[in-house]
């Protein structure tokens, strides 16, 4: 019986061996291979620029010293800049090769190729149309390594502004989540509740939260706690609203079900209403968490002694444009991170959903 | 760990949608006997599930006494379990957990905590531990249904057209599984179907119920040995002559209304 089924599989192998061998894809290695290094030859490209091409604007290139463990490294901004270059090509071409003995991984891979390489060349662009040959209005579009040279020139300063902007979130989101998860559950819960507060929370939650700032300002007493106020206030009332609506709509055969098997009214909150409105109590964060983002840039911008909104209009004053650039792709990386971090503990909070719900 | 439900000229109005008062209950009176299978059976409308709810204490009559074991029926207690028709499971909650809700709630989770692996595999769930409601078939959420209502020890079980969404192999399996469980506690049973030969295959008596208002029209005893065979010439008897209560035996020459 063997030798049949070894027989009759024998072509068919041969065959698909065949197959692979032809076939001009993700799955051939010299394929695989060019896609690793056209995945890197846009940062080569964009490391070449920087070097090859003379400096057209009046920029001083100053050399900055650099103590990382124990060793002085002296560098210009372009040595910086090359080195993320590389340092870019390298970390892909390492992906590149983790991926090698994995199919579906080299799938990926080859999907992200093109834009990794686009990302390269656009870097590259931006260098030739800003500092090198100054296509774009200057200092309005400094190149890549001037953005690099902020880091360089003010780390220390950038990263005292980033901490003030990321405890003033922490301080005012973490509040406006714990009131507005709160009085939402009271409004949900309580009819008397929702009669008084209910109206208020409608007329006033669609104020955005920086027109209390004058208010804010003057009346509380330092100008941390003001913005603190105001983060507070537009994740308070978001989170509340979304919070009430989800444990409004609970089936009333839920709650009739646990009384049955023995629920207090604190249990059916905490067990039946809450667990409930946990999907909607996530979208009441997700939305509110775009809306801290702005009032805290705002706030920061109109009226605190640090953070990075500060840091911003700080260089704007000085027309450093390089450094408003820094900022705002600080604020990219930090505030995509903090996205993260919450979709990561709405989907591990509401795992029960998965298969349920159209993703 | 029976107990016996007195139901004495029990009322029940209730204002419907429009405003318009309605009579869902009309002088109801009804003994169920300790450890009784007793099932209530009636066409839409009839009350069943009124007096059902009635029973459990989710409602309160507007007239009459409703007592369990001579004490009057005063809301909602885990010492009358309840298993809906559908939809009553916390879908956030795995089966086991689900299981365990009464026993948490109550605060016996730690010293029962053994109970709950026991009432998974009374109810065959075994392996299913971890899954949540939408991953398991309809009868399976109905298995942990009546598992969670169980795992309470309760002196009624109140059963609410537990199998009115199942497919019929599905049923006949879980009435099996019901009879079984029955045996084994002793519990009271009060089951509400739409279902004669469920309620015949099931019960000691059959108490059927005629709508607008609702009333007791008959109280049957099914006086048929158990196991009971659904294709038995006096299943069949049974069967017809309830058929002849609702006035369905014969074929209808010119029907009024079509289902």
């Amino acid at each position: 019986m063997s030798t049949a089924a070894v027989k009759l599989s024998a072509p068919v192998k041969a065959d698909s061996k065949a197959k692979t061998k032809a076939a001009w894809n993700y799955k051939n290695n010299v394929y695989f291979l060019l896609k690793i290094l056209f995945a890197v030859s846009g940062f080569i490209i964009a490391a070449l620029v920087n070097t090859a091409f003379p400096q057209k604007a009046a920029v001083d290139i100053k050399n900055y010293v650099i103590t990382a463990f124990s060793f002085n490294i002296s560098l210009t901004m372009n040595d910086a800049y090359v080195f993320i270059l590389a340092a870019l090509a390298v970390i892909y071409a390492g992906a590149g090769v983790r991926a090698w003995s994995d199919n579906d991984r080299r799938k990926k891979y080859s999907k992200r190729a093109a834009f990794r390489f686009a990302l390269g060349l656009a870097l590259a662009l931006w260098d030739i149309g800003g500092t090198k040959l100054q296509f774009f209005p200057q200092p309005f579009f400094p190149g890549p390594a001037q953005v690099i040279e902020a880091y360089l020139a003010d780390s220390e300063y950038i990263l005292q502004n980033t901490l003030y902007s990321l405890r003033l979130y922490a301080a005012g989101f973490s509040c406006g989540v714990l009131l507005g998860v709160g009085t939402g559950i009271l409004i949900g819960w309580f009819p008397k509740v929702y009669y008084w507060v209910f109206p208020v929370l409608k007329i006033t939650g669609v104020v955005p939260a920086v027109a209390w700032m004058p208010f804010a300002l003057t009346l509380l007493p330092n100008s941390f706690t003001a913005a603190v106020f105001l983060i507070v206030i537009c994740a308070w009332f978001q989170i509340a609203f979304l919070t009430a609506q989800g444990i409004q709509s609970t089936p009333k055969q839920s709650f009739e079900a646990a009384r049955i098997l023995g629920s207090s009214s604190v249990d059916q909150i905490l067990h039946v209403a809450i667990p409930h409105a946990m999907p909607d109590i996530f979208t009441g964060i997700t939305s509110a968490n775009a809306m801290a983002f702005t009032t805290l840039v705002m706030s920061e911008m109109l009226g605190q002694p640090g953070g990075l909104g500060y840091y911003i209009n700080q260089s704007k004053v000085w027309s450093a444009y390089y450094k408003v650039l820094a900022a705002i792709v600080i604020m990219a990386v930090l505030f995509s991170l903090i996205n993260h971090i919450i979709g990561r503990i709405q989907k591990h909070t509401l795992r029960w959903q998965e298969g349920v719900v159209k993703k | 760990m029976s107990s016996s439900i007195n139901i004495q000229n029990v009322d029940r109005i209730y204002t419907d949608t429009d405003g318009k008062a309605v009579q869902a209950l009309e002088s109801v009176d009804l003994d169920i006997r300790a450890g009784e299978f007793i099932s209530l059976i009636g066409p839409s409308g009839c009350g069943k599930t009124t007096l059902l709810r009635l029973i459990a204490g989710l409602d309160k009559p507007q007239a009459g006494q409703l007592s369990i074991d001579e004490r009057k029926i005063n809301g909602a207690s885990p010492e009358r379990g309840y298993v809906f028709q559908q939809g009553s499971l916390f879908p956030w909650l795995d089966v086991e957990h689900n299981i365990a809700y009464g026993l948490r709630a109550r605060g016996l989770l730690r010293q029962k905590k053994a109970n709950v692996s026991e009432y998974i595999k009374m109810v065959g769930l075994d392996g299913f531990e971890k899954s949540y409601p939408h991953q398991i078939s309809g009868g399976m959420v109905q298995r942990v249904a009546i598992a969670r209502a169980l795992i309470n020890e309760p002196k009624a079980l109140l059963l609410d057209e537990p199998m009115g969404a199942l497919d019929s192999f599905t049923r006949a399996d879980l009435q099996d599984k019901l009879l079984e469980l029955w045996k084994e506690k002793g519990t009271t049973m009060i089951l509400v179907t739409h279902d004669i030969d469920e309620a015949i295959y099931l019960s000691d008596r059959i108490v059927i119920m005629t709508p607008r208002p609702g009333k007791i029209s008959r109280v049957i005893d099914v006086a048929l040995p158990r196991p009971r065979h659904r294709g038995g010439v006096e299943f069949l008897a049974l069967r017809r002559e309830i058929l002849e209560l609702f006035e369905l035996a014969q074929a209808q020459p010119q029907p009024e209304y079509t289902i």
